[in-house]
């Protein structure tokens, strides 16, 4: 499992955790939960493109995320958000699906895109998607208060002379970022599982800010570490395992909290029967 | 119709509103509003729902431009960004499950606007506990922002604003969906502040007989004008008729004022009239 | 004569193939159609597009166990539907992030589903089948259960109507009024559920949302009459589905590798292609002269 031509795996994996779990933070608090499945598709499409063209596929991806980015930016002002997205992203996945049919290569191709692969980073894209995912991590760093300040309280942010779209904009983009370098490994559709589900997780566990992001990205490690060994014992899909963990750890996430209610409720009925007796 | 305030001199007014006029979608929404507001004043902004109150606080915020007249803050014109301004939305929602404590919010308000992350330190820590002791807040500090009651969250808001000590505070609405006796300990609060850290504020509402006892000054929109002064000089029947455009009456009932549309006047501009309070 | 050739190419007409994918397609365009405009009314469309990734679990899980792909679009959207009922919370942003969690489990259950057909059940191309749809090899004794099917939801929808029209417009007043949202709710999923079914036979599960909320969202655009809005809908959409099908049918002839595109690609794009064109400033400066000509507000 950790032959060297695994640790490409292994590498891109952690780094794609990462990313997805410090993205999926604000995906998460910003309820940008739709784009975030929509950016994806797009991505899926270029790559689409991107082989039909003899292209790099990686470049394809970028583009198009970054494409599907904007446009999702700039067309959810005017009409139904909700409306504008789905339709956005049925046409990205549609016009994939032509690209890959003209490629010929037909079913295993649409399948790793969609739905990843172990090896879908070779070791000469490894360079440009480590140096893509500091330059995410670096985005991220730079926005964090603004982008805090806009994700929670609009308002107050505006009067502080935060431009909201334009956050909302540059989000969008480091998500298109994200997506391009998570795409090869967890493909389109599985992506999203990434970035919502550890987060989600956190924010259960943690009601601290930073510690939920961090908390984000180590339940992110854990998911694709899991699933990448898993999917070199069982040669079953690395998508799968991806979803239901994600699934999983949300579950557990909630669970846990549901525990922790219970447990300080408890509490709180003997600290008043405590007072009632002495009283 | 400027009641000029002799407290401090000859110093600039914090707040110095003139002439100010906005038209939207064709609407005049306001025409011809001046006053001014002084350290430790306690202004209330009064008029009933759509008369213009938020959109004369966006005015002032810097968020909207006014087809006419200029505001001054502290002798200077408005710019886009307003350090010296803390503001209190009037809605904000907070999702329970958010991971933001109160004391958490609070500190996004010491520089919530600068890039990058902030880095703990001991000046930030004790500048939080300060505001949370001010506003008495310190019971739910570590609460998560969403889970708190519509007073509490109130009291983390205005923390959140006057962390960075501003010297204006603007609230937009925030007695809107408070209980009675939450009113008043938010109002009592303000009244504090004000006097406590010399910072000018000005509260809307569409209510004014909660914030009798604390107001210093009133500024009284209807009709899309505005009359501003003390409670005596602007809540006469005189007065308030020329705002409305047609004749109003002014009750006096037990401390507390009414404001009633006299015979042949336009249902729309009636005030909400207030039920009597319970006494004690 | 000769002239229409460049329209219809050979044989379109006498192909039965074609007969039962303009059927299929049109009935599923209906139902669609009429389910959508709700859909977009209640700002379900994350839900539908949901529910899609849910079928197509149910459809790649059915090929496995040798169950026809309609059997498994439609059972497991109907049991995402419970499901969603079920973990939904009343906030919006709950319960996206439910909704998302789940989607992402039934596609990752896909991915499973769609791997062990391919390799252990040897059923060839399953992911094209089941992901981008392949109306024209549908079996013709399909069309009775797609009858049925349709039959449902059309009947889902008549019944709960005036409820369902109440509680899209505010659940408050509904609740007031003594409507069981929660019935009215669960009810209008169970709909969903087959009308994304339907659509997932005709253009693939991963698509089939492009066929519930574009032809209605454009409707909706236009007229914002509900009858209206139901009646321009199945016109937009069952004339993008037969549109579809033609232009994928003589798509076969063009070029030199005579290998075809995709129907779901042509319904999917004329779908978005009228949606882009409902919002054309021109477009709705006509619906709007329209709208107040019959008196009603634009």
């Amino acid at each position: 499992m950790f032959s060297s031509f695994m640790m490409n795996a292994w590498i891109t994996a952690t780094i794609v955790a990462v990313i997805a779990g410090v993205v999926g933070f604000f995906v998460v608090l910003r309820g940008t939960a739709f784009p975030a499945h929509a950016i994806p598709n797009g991505a899926f499409a270029g790559a689409a493109a991107a082989n039909v063209l003899g292209v790099s596929s990686l470049l394809g991806l970028g583009v198009c995320a970054l494409l599907a980015a904007l446009g999702i930016g700039a067309l959810g002002r005017r009409g139904r958000k909700d409306v504008a997205t789905a339709l956005a992203l049925v046409m990205m996945l549609a016009l994939g699906a032509v690209f890959v049919s003209l490629s010929g290569e037909y079913e295993p191709e649409i399948y790793s895109l969609l739905f990843g692969e172990i090896l879908g980073v070779s070791t000469s894209e490894i360079l440009p998607v480590v140096l893509l995912g500091l330059a995410c991590i670096a985005a991220v760093v730079f926005l964090y208060r603004p982008l805090m300040l806009s994700s929670i309280v609009p308002d107050i942010a505006e009067a502080k002379g935060v431009r909201n779209h334009r956050m909302e904009m540059a989000f969008l983009v480091v998500v298109a970022g994200a997506t391009t370098m998570t795409l090869p490994v967890v493909g389109a559709l599985l992506i999203f599982s990434l970035m919502i589900g550890p987060p989600a997780a956190a924010r259960s566990i943690t009601d601290r800010p930073l510690l939920a992001m961090v908390l984000s990205v180590l339940i992110a490690l854990g998911t694709v570490w899991i699933a990448i060994a898993a999917s070199y014992e069982w040669n079953w899909p690395i998508g799968f395992f991806v979803g239901v963990l994600g699934a999983l750890s949300y579950g557990l996430g909630r669970g846990w909290a549901a525990l922790r209610r219970t447990r300080r409720a408890v509490h709180a009925v003997h600290a008043e029967a405590a007072q009632a007796l002495a009283g | 119709m400027t009641a000029t305030s002799w407290r401090h001199g000859a110093s600039h007014a914090v707040l110095d509103v003139e002439g100010i006029g906005v038209a939207l979608s064709g609407r005049q929404i306001l025409e011809g509003v001046s006053f001014t507001i002084d350290a430790g004043e306690f202004t209330g902004l009064i008029g009933s729902n759509g008369a213009g109150k938020t959109t004369l606080l966006r005015i002032i915020l810097g968020l909207l431009r006014p087809s006419a007249g200029r505001v001054l803050l502290d002798g200077a014109p408005l710019s886009r960004q307003n350090r010296s301004i803390g503001y209190v939305p009037q809605k904000v929602l907070l999702d329970p499950d958010m991971p933001m404590r109160a004391r958490d919010l609070v500190a996004l308000g010491i520089d919530g606007d600068r890039f990058g992350i902030p880095t703990p330190s001991k000046r930030r820590r004790a500048a939080v506990e300060e505001m949370l002791h001010a506003v008495d807040a310190q019971g739910f500090a570590d609460a998560r922002v969403g889970t708190l009651s519509g007073g509490e969250q109130q009291r983390v808001l205005i923390a959140q604003a006057l962390i960075s000590h501003p010297r204006l505070l603007l609230l937009d609405e925030p007695l809107a969906n408070l209980d009675p006796a939450s009113a008043q300990e938010i109002i009592g609060l303000l009244r504090q502040v004000a006097d406590q850290q010399q910072v000018a504020l000005l509260l809307s509402a569409h209510e004014m007989n909660p914030l009798l006892p604390a107001m210093d000054r009133v500024v009284y929109i209807a009709g899309g004008r505005a009359a501003s002064g003390t409670t005596d000089e602007v809540i006469r029947p005189e007065v308030l008729s020329a705002l409305y455009g047609h004749h109003v009456d002014v009750l006096r009932v037990s401390g507390r004022v009414l404001v009633v549309a006299g015979p042949g006047a336009n249902e729309d501009h009636c005030l909400p009239v207030e039920p009597p309070r319970a006494a004690g | 004569m000769t002239d229409l050739h460049w329209i219809f190419e050979p044989g379109f007409f006498s192909s039965q193939p074609v007969h039962v994918a303009v059927t299929i397609g049109g009935v599923a365009a209906v139902v669609c159609a009429i389910v959508g405009v709700f859909t977009v009314m209640r700002g379900q469309s994350f839900a539908g597009h949901a529910l899609a990734d849910v079928s197509t679990a149910g459809g790649s899980g059915a090929l496995l166990v040798g169950l026809t792909p309609l059997t498994g679009f439609i059972g497991g959207g109907v049991i995402g539907a419970a499901a969603m009922d079920m973990i939904g919370i009343r906030r919006v942003r709950g319960r996206d992030l439910a909704t998302g969690i789940v989607l992402g489990a039934s596609t990752g259950f896909a991915a499973l589903f769609l791997y062990l057909d391919t390799t252990s059940a040897a059923v060839t191309g399953a992911t094209q089948q089941i992901l981008f749809g392949s109306i024209f090899t549908v079996d013709p004794s399909t069309i009775p259960i797609v009858a049925i099917f349709s039959a449902t939801a059309l009947v889902i929808i008549a019944v709960i109507y005036r409820p369902l029209l109440l509680s899209s417009m505010s659940d408050d007043v509904a609740a007031a009024r003594g409507v069981p949202l929660r019935l009215v709710g669960l009810l209008f999923m169970l709909a969903l559920a087959l009308a994304v079914g339907l659509s997932a036979l005709a253009i693939g599960a991963i698509l089939s949302t492009a066929l519930l909320i574009g032809p209605a969202a454009a409707a909706l655009r236009l007229t914002k009459r509900v009858g209206s809005a139901l009646a321009l809908a199945c016109i937009l959409g069952v004339g993008s589905t037969w549109l579809g099908i033609l232009l994928a049918y003589d798509s076969y002839y063009w070029g030199s590798s005579h290998r075809g595109l995709p129907v779901s690609f042509f319904i999917v794009g004329l779908t978005f292609a009228l949606y882009l064109a409902s919002g054309l400033p021109v477009v709705r400066a006509h619906a709007e002269r329209r709208a107040k000509q019959s008196g009603e507000a634009p």
